[in-house]
């Protein structure tokens, strides 16, 4: 909309009176009344991130079961919050290495995504969920259970980062 | 004469009168969120049962449970009355505030209002200076100082509005030529509507209650972003209900003497061109009024959330400088035009 400067000289006596300004701030506020609402009413709708979205760092998990992850530990260093544990395992496998022991604090996470950033197997990426609630600090510490998510979920997230690494 | 029919029937009319204020007032705070809300594309409290229909009873569950605290430093006494006045006060003006038209009940000769006085509209402007105390004295007993300057502002405010005000009814008045609310009603029903008939009067009543209400241009004694919560930043618990109470309640007052004074009352024009029995034209005068209360009700709500606040030496220069000269020009007009047509 384009700006237009009005000096009180160029007002006419109805105008000064400020009557037909108010009508007009009155109109538009009860017009407004009748627009379309911008809430959720968040538990019964809830809102669908983008793909750029960073919440809760997941582990991806291969069609067979089986976690990406090969406990190489960069994560672990790289993270700023110091909240990821790793403790490696190996197997007879072709892949042979794997995390015993993967937890997340999510009491300490940043959601900084450097993890994600890092990690050379595509392994931990930041997924879409925002609600973290605990009842208590035990709670809060996400294991291997807890993490896992099938990579079919994570499909979105994973073609956002190939775009842009 | 047998004194318990009038007994009864002052009781109920009390009872009327007090159930459906209070029902009002409640009401109104959960349209004024609502209507707040909308405005601001939102949606607004719409938890409490249906599209939050119980949410007023949910806040004043609420408030009942707080904690009253009461500052150290405040005037125990005082800090206990203020807010009885402020709600007193508000609560007892509805009694001489007429609803409907004289009928026959029971084989009595029935008005619609508690005390049918012949001096309402000066019991009217006696009780609302009589506010000016409960908030001033709550910002003085306080012991705060942002409650000290919000009573101060709102007793400056208050008074120097009462002057435009009074001017205005006084246009009112010459018309009626009398101070009894169904006079002043019938008057405008036999004739014109006060708010047709001197439109600059009309106007400069509305913006006094709004300044006696301490409504949005108007609310410098509450004013959030200077002064906390004025008058009642010290208030907590239930007293602050008291005083959120009477605000709304004022609100209601003066929706009713808007409409009393300058709408016609319950007068519904050209109804006496259909042909409706008695009884019928009874009930819808009284729907009328209160439809007239709520438009008018309608209309404080969507003010607030349009024009903002006013600056203090604004707001007094607008008092004495531009309200109170155009209520004197309004009773010049009136008095001419009763001068010209003999009314």
């Amino acid at each position: 909309m384009e700006k237009i400067r009005v000096r009180k000289k160029d007002l006419n006596l109805f105008q000064k009176t400020y009557i037909p300004q108010i009508l007009q701030g009155l109109g538009q506020t009860f017009r407004q009344m009748f627009k379309p609402k911008f809430t959720m009413e968040y538990p019964e709708v809830k809102f669908e991130p983008p793909s750029s979205y960073r919440g809760r760092p997941v582990l991806v998990q291969e069609p067979d079961g089986k976690e990406r992850c090969v406990a190489c530990g960069l994560c672990s260093r790289v993270c700023p919050a110091l909240a990821i544990e790793v403790r490696a395992n190996e197997t007879d496998q072709e892949k042979e290495r794997f995390p015993e022991v993967f937890e997340i604090n999510m009491i300490r996470c940043i959601f900084c995504g450097l993890c994600e950033e890092v990690c050379p197997e595509e392994a931990i990426v930041m997924s879409k969920d925002y609600e973290l609630a605990f009842h208590n600090r035990e709670e809060a510490i996400y294991g291997k259970d807890k993490l896992l998510v099938p990579v079919e979920k994570l499909q979105d997230r994973i073609d956002f980062i190939r775009k842009y690494k | 004469m047998n004194i318990i029919p009038i007994v009864i029937e002052a009781i109920v009319k009390i009872l009327f009168v007090l159930s459906v204020t209070l029902l009002t007032v409640a009401y109104l705070v959960y349209f004024e969120r609502r209507i707040a809300a909308w405005v601001q594309d939102r949606l607004g409290p719409n938890r409490v049962g249906w599209q939050g229909i119980l949410q007023p009873f949910a806040d004043v569950l609420k408030l009942l449970l707080k904690e009253d605290i009461v500052p150290t430093n405040a005037n125990k006494t005082i800090h206990f009355i203020a807010p009885i006045i402020s709600l007193m006060v508000a609560v007892s003006t509805y009694a001489v505030i007429p609803w409907g038209p004289v009928t026959e009940m029971f084989g009595h000769q029935i008005k619609m209002v508690v005390a049918d006085v012949n001096i309402g509209i000066l019991y009217v402007l006696a009780l609302t200076s009589l506010g000016v105390y409960g908030i001033t004295l709550a910002g003085w007993s306080s012991g705060s100082k942002y409650s000290l300057l919000g009573g101060i502002r709102s007793s400056a405010q208050m008074i120097s509005y009462e002057v435009s005000m009074g001017f205005s009814i006084a246009g009112v008045l010459l018309v009626a030529g009398s101070l009894r609310p169904y006079d002043i009603v019938n008057s405008q029903i036999s004739t014109l509507w006060n708010a047709i008939l001197q439109p600059i009067g009309f106007i400069t009543f509305v913006v006094s209650a709004f300044a006696e209400t301490n409504r949005l241009p108007f609310d410098l004694p509450e004013a959030e972003p200077e002064l906390v919560g004025g008058y009642h930043t010290e208030y907590s618990s239930m007293r602050f209900a008291a005083f959120f109470l009477a605000e709304y309640a004022n609100m209601i007052i003066a929706s009713a003497m808007i409409v009393t004074l300058y709408l016609g009352g319950w007068g519904i024009p050209f109804i006496d061109k259909f042909a409706l029995s008695n009884s019928t034209i009874f009930w819808l005068s009284v729907l009328a009024f209160f439809i007239k209360v709520g438009i008018v009700l309608f209309f404080f709500i969507l003010v607030r959330w349009t024009i903002p606040r006013f600056r203090y030496d604004q707001l007094m220069k607008l008092g004495w400088y531009v309200m109170f000269p155009l209520s004197i020009l309004n009773l010049i007009w009136v008095s001419v035009i009763i001068m010209i047509f003999k009314i």
